[in-house]
């Protein structure tokens, strides 16, 4: 059927899509249906994890769309993801009511510790879920509008453009910590109780929750998918190869551009509001440019310019992470650098062009001007 | 609760000084004068009943020997002594047990002697007020003219028309024109209290302009209970005229605080705009070269404790090379394979950030070390009473300024330089003229790489050294060549001291946080406008 159409045009797409809906399955039916005694029980814990490492996966996709498509090296979009948090923290903070440490039936805690009296402005409506949905897609997507008008307007391109959406989620970092922004300032937003009615501390909340990323990302893949193989995909990859000679056949870069960094941006953000409510915890940490950077070694583990080994890559650097964190502490930030170095250097097209290369041995890898080259640079 | 209580001492040391001036009574001073003798003085020191020896006390500060400050100074201190055998008057200092005494008049040592050998000159509240007020009668009159405009100083505060006579006369003698003009406008202070209306007028236009901060304090007050509308409209104007000035030097504080900041900007930018700029090489791990150079500082001063002072001189060139042998090892292993791909190097170099971070985490310590600040860095030149520069941040300045010019001559003046720029321009050509392109590309990385090494023994002197510090530059430093303009040394100088001069300048009305931000928000619009920055490489080359 649909999967075996897929199969033949989009083998890693299919495979993705299968487990994806192999883990919708068996991921429910093991957490809920078996018994906790049982070895074959997935206890919650590890539930929410897998959902988290989906979440991961869609922001890895959402950067792989930028980037590997269309070159935009984008060191920023971690601030899109946490922007899409916070919208939905703030919900959740709402939710939260009179069940507080303070009691208060507007404030939340940190306010009324700040003393503050009333709501600020940006806080009204965020107690009604259809507008934090809302807010969820447009905060990360305007800011994505603006930043990317105002830098594909004047072409800046390659690192410059990295470095300055480096810059973007540094100072949102430094401005969400403070206090008077009103986010919670140095704690975020946490403690939340429920999500539409629903406690959060559930089995079945989480799984449901888990199912949705696993919904979500299968969505988010078939559409940009379908974004890719279309036309605009087409002019897409054409102005990562060649911008300039894109412009001069008449395409309008900036535009193919900006639409296409919108959209990850709210996919970015769409991934933080699925996250935030299984780990229970947003803060401006989220928004330092670590993050970010990392976010990136996901997408290169995988193989950029693929999609599904965006996916991949941040499941697998994910598991790693939480493993390592666990077995080897010290050990795990000496195995993300060497991966840095590793991926960079031995696998540019990353661990789906290991598989490729494998199965095809011939086909040369594509050359990388995803980059400004100034004359003379290359080294033969 | 430090200023309350240097403010108290300085109020009770100025009522001290009056009561002494009243206490000194025409005869005391004949009959001592009679004697004449210094050592007499001393020895009357120690009389049975206080009135006597408020009476020597009075009699040793008017001998004006010079050894008489130091008596009064032990003597209030308690450490003046009479020795029992011969009741010779002596300042012990106390060891384990008993006392290494020395004698008062000459100052000559006699030795150790037991406890019981000796035995305290006891003083009482009244005397120790005597003393008090008579040492900074004496100070007024000290050799030393520092020590004569900091007794000058504190009785700015307290002074009075008691005290006029005696300012007057230390006026008539004084030398140093910096301790007359404090001295003056301690006269025209007391002359604020003054009855007659033409008297505070005059005191008023002396004292128009004076920064003293005691001087606005006692305008102030002066306007709050003088009726006179002249002397009203006068003390109106000297406090406007004291403002502005303020006003001016609290810019100029500023400035200088921008400067050094922007001085720290430049020290952390250089390296990478020779790395980034002529290299075309982005390099995260700069941040980590820096952060090496501070940690060589650290591990110097372990290697050197005895000679903290030069451990600074021994580590700039240590941190030189090893973050040069650092970043050559880096350019070789890694950078190498990946030129002509910038988001490539981009990666690769952060996992060299996180790998360096790591290794200095599980080598050294997670926890930030202490480097120490060697005596020559430490305190300030003090220009007025308003401004003092700290001589750290001075020095950072003018170190940062030197490093410049010794970059900006080894890429003009020398063949090294010459075969960087060239490369730069065109490999290809370069290569064909028998340039060896790796061999430049290695030393150049090098160069740039130690250079951070040189700015992270500066940033020691100034933050915390730990194994993040370096991700606290690597933002700002990019900021700075992009802003300056890549591939433009002067860009990189003008680019880094208006950002922090920007930067400082923000802070006083948008808090430090918000300016930081404020700033990057307008590096990010200001690249929008200008993508290649403040001082843009000229080329033809469509794709730039």
């Amino acid at each position: 059927m649909l999967l075996a159409r897929l199969y033949e045009r989009d083998r890693g797409g299919a495979w993705l899509l299968g487990g994806l809906l192999l883990a919708a399955v068996l991921v429910p039916l093991l957490n809920l249906a078996v018994p906790e005694d049982s070895p074959f029980h997935l206890s919650t814990y590890t539930v929410t994890l897998l959902g988290k490492y989906l979440c991961f996966a869609l922001l890895a996709l959402a950067l792989d769309l930028v980037w590997g498509y269309c070159g935009i090296l984008s060191l920023g979009h971690g601030a899109f993801f946490a922007l899409g948090g916070y919208a939905m923290g703030m919900y959740l903070m709402r939710q939260i009511g009179e069940r507080g440490v303070y009691g208060h039936p507007v404030l939340p805690d940190f306010m009324v510790f700040l003393n503050w009296q009333e709501l600020p402005w940006y806080w009204y409506g965020f107690d009604m879920f259809w507008f934090a949905v809302l807010m969820v897609m447009l905060v990360p997507g305007l800011l994505a509008f603006v930043f990317g008008w105002l830098a594909f307007r004047s072409r800046v391109t390659g690192v410059y453009l990295s470095i300055i959406t480096q810059a973007l989620t540094f100072a949102l970092m430094l401005a969400f910590f403070r206090n008077e922004m009103g986010f919670g300032g140095n704690n975020g937003l946490t403690d939340f109780k429920d999500i539409l009615g629903f406690s959060l501390q559930a089995d079945g909340t989480r799984v449901a929750l888990f199912l949705a990323s696993a919904v979500m990302l299968a969505l988010a893949y078939l559409a940009c998918r379908f974004i890719v193989r279309s036309r605009l995909g087409r002019v897409v990859v054409a102005i990562r190869d060649a911008e300039d000679r894109t412009r001069f056949v008449g395409y309008q870069v900036e535009r193919f551009k900006l639409w296409l960094f919108v959209f990850s941006a709210v996919l970015a953000g769409i991934a933080g509001a699925l996250y935030v409510p299984q780990v229970g915890i947003i803060n401006p940490s989220e928004f330092s440019p670590l993050n970010s950077i990392e976010l990136v070694i996901w997408v290169a583990i995988g193989g950029r310019g693929t999609l599904y080994g965006a996916v991949l890559g941040a499941i697998l650097v994910n598991y790693a992470k939480t493993y390592f964190t666990a077995a080897l502490p010290e050990l795990w930030l000496f195995a993300l650098g060497a991966l840095f170095v590793l991926v960079t250097i031995f696998l540019p097209r990353g661990l789906v062009g290991l598989l490729q290369r494998r199965r095809k041995p011939d086909k040369p890898p594509p050359a990388d001007t995803a980059g400004e080259t100034r004359a003379g640079e290359g080294v033969p | 609760m430090t200023g309350a209580h240097a403010a108290f001492r300085r109020l009770t040391l100025g009522l001290f000084l009056l009561a002494g001036l009243c206490l000194s009574s025409a005869a005391v001073q004949a009959s001592v004068q009679a004697t004449g003798d210094f050592a007499a003085a001393v020895q009357a020191l120690d009389a049975k009943r206080f009135a006597d020896k408020a009476r020597a006390i009075e009699a040793l500060a008017a001998t004006g020997h010079e050894r008489s400050a130091v008596i009064l100074r032990a003597m209030l201190d308690g450490r003046l002594y009479y020795r029992k055998r011969d009741r010779r008057v002596v300042i012990a200092e106390r060891l384990e047990k008993g006392f290494r005494i020395s004698d008062a008049v000459t100052g000559e040592p006699l030795g150790e002697v037991g406890k019981r050998k000796v035995k305290k000159i006891s003083i009482n509240n009244k005397l120790r007020k005597q003393l008090r007020a008579t040492l900074a009668r004496l100070s007024l009159s000290h050799r030393d003219p520092r020590v004569r405009r900091q007794s000058v100083q504190e009785m700015l505060a307290t002074v009075s028309a008691a005290a006029v006579p005696t300012l007057e006369r230390a006026l008539a003698r004084e030398t140093d024109e910096e301790v007359a003009e404090l001295l003056r406008t301690a006269l025209a202070l007391a002359a604020l209290d003054s009855p007659d209306r033409e008297e505070r007028l005059r005191a008023l236009r002396v004292l128009e302009g004076n920064i003293q901060p005691e001087v606005g304090n006692r305008i102030r007050r002066l306007l709050e209970r003088d009726s006179d509308a002249a002397v009203q409209a006068a003390a109106q104007r000297a406090l406007t005229a004291i403002e502005s000035k303020l006003k001016f030097y609290e810019f100029l504080e500023t400035l200088f605080f921008g400067l050094s900041m922007g001085s720290v900007l430049l020290l952390a930018a250089i390296g990478l705009a020779i790395t980034f700029g002529v290299m075309g090489v982005i390099n995260m791990a700069h941040g980590e070269l820096i952060m090496l150079g501070a940690y060589t500082t650290y591990l110097v001063q372990l290697l050197m404790p005895n000679h903290l002072e030069l451990s600074l001189l021994v580590a700039i060139p240590a941190a030189f090379l090893v973050s040069g042998l650092f970043g050559i090892a880096i350019e070789r292993g890694v950078i190498r394979f990946l030129y002509g791909r910038p988001l490539e190097t981009l990666l690769a170099t952060f996992g060299i950030s996180l790998l360096l971070q790591q290794l200095v985490r599980t080598t050294i310590s997670a926890q930030n070390v202490t480097v120490a600040n060697p005596q020559w860095l430490s305190g300030s030149l003090e220009i007025n009473a308003a401004l003092s520069l700290t001589y750290n941040r001075l020095y950072i300045l003018c170190f940062a300024l030197l490093v410049f010019a010794a970059l900006l001559l080894i890429l003009k003046k020398t063949s090294l330089g010459l075969q960087v720029r060239a490369v730069s321009q065109n490999r290809a050509m370069a290569r064909a003229l028998g340039i060896r392109s790796g061999w430049v590309d290695a030393m150049t990385f090098g160069l740039g790489s130690g250079i951070a090494g040189v700015a992270g023994v500066a940033l020691s002197q100034l933050t915390n050294v730990g194994p993040n510090m370096g991700q606290a530059y690597i933002i700002d430093s990019f900021m700075v060549v992009v802003f300056g303009g890549v591939g433009n040394l002067w860009g990189t100088l003008v680019g880094a001291f208006t950002l922090g001069v920007v930067n400082k300048f923000l802070e006083p009305w948008a808090g430090a946080v918000l300016a930081k931000i404020l700033v990057l928000v307008f590096i990010i619009l200001f690249i929008q406008k200008r993508p290649r920055g403040l001082f843009p490489q000229k080329g033809r080359s469509a794709e730039s």
